[in-house]
């Protein structure tokens, strides 16, 4: 357990929906990196899917942090300025189970930051000023995704094997 | 990042500032709790085989010890180049200092993906002012509590 203080104050818990975002599109930047990389002729077309089915939920999720970020009066994380990061660090050597083992451990992170977030969250008795039971539905759909993401990447790479 | 890793990271920075053992004090007064609170987790150190307590001296990092307190200083490194290099918060080490026990070493990885982070890590620590030399800010200001 990492979370071992409850969010304290609205403010702390806009810095960590803006990193919720930053993971989310750190996982939609460079699913689109390895696709552009490694070129849609020459992937598996399971993996093709994967990596698309990823950018494509965490684009969702951005859009749904986004939402309560804007609630609390703070600033969005910019994708572009992710996406360019994104690009400046990306290792051009990943084969084929190396973007599997990244999307994996994609899928582990953010699982484990909601899941994290959710009980400080549900540990705290600050009154935000978003409404409580909205965010944390929102999370926790969020976090289902996530785990069926792990399952689902997971059963890819065992196809594999 | 978890209670233990956080007082091996603070037990390592006030080793080297000291360049001996670290006091209960000295510890319990950059964490932030009472001498008690300290010396209990200081126990679990010990029996953990973390760290080693001396009378009347201090308490030393064992080499174990010292490894997992150099992994939490780096995590903390990250959050606070993270802080101030993408989401441009100016009191990124105030920042990084509530965030510290709320960001996993997992989430921080990732987090790592889109720094720029030098090898030297954390080495270009310096706790005097609570960031690393390296950062081209201006660091001059106190630490936050």
């Amino acid at each position: 357990m990492s979370l071992t203080h409850p969010v304290a104050s609205d403010h702390q818990l806009a810095r960590l929906l803006q990193i919720g975002m930053v993971l989310e599109e750190v996982v939609e930047a460079r699913a689109h990196k390895h696709y552009e990389t490694l070129g849609g002729e020459t992937l598996d077309k399971n993996i093709v899917n994967l990596l698309k089915g990823a950018a494509d939920e965490s684009a969702e999720h951005r859009g749904r942090l986004e939402s309560l970020v804007d609630e609390l009066d703070a600033d969005s994380v910019a994708y572009e300025e992710i996406e360019k990061l994104v690009a400046a660090q990306y290792e051009s050597d990943t084969d084929f189970d190396g973007v599997l083992y990244d999307q994996l451990c994609n899928e582990e992170t953010a699982y484990k930051f909601y899941d994290d977030l959710i009980t400080a969250i549900e540990g705290s008795d600050i009154e935000f000023t978003i409404d409580r039971r909205w965010l944390l539905e929102t999370l926790r759909e969020i976090r289902r995704d996530e785990r069926d993401g792990v399952e689902d990447v997971t059963a890819l790479m065992e196809r594999r094997e | 990042m978890n209670t233990q890793a956080q007082y091996l990271k603070t037990i390592y920075l006030v080793q080297e500032e000291t360049d001996g053992p670290a006091s209960t004090g000295d510890i319990a007064d950059n964490i932030g709790v009472s001498p008690a609170s300290a010396n209990e987790m200081i126990g679990k150190l010990e029996s953990r085989g973390l760290a080693e307590h001396e009378k009347y001296k201090g308490v030393s990092l064992t080499d174990e010890g010292i490894g997992h307190a150099r992994d939490a200083l780096q995590t903390y490194c990250i959050i606070e180049r993270f802080l101030l290099e993408v989401l441009e918060v100016e009191e990124f080490q105030a920042e990084a200092r509530q965030l510290e026990s709320v960001i996993d070493e997992t989430v921080a990885e990732r987090l790592d993906t889109i720094i720029d982070r030098a090898d030297c890590c954390p080495d270009c620590f310096d706790a005097g002012t609570d960031a690393c030399e390296l950062l081209e800010v201006d660091v001059s200001t106190e630490p936050a509590d």
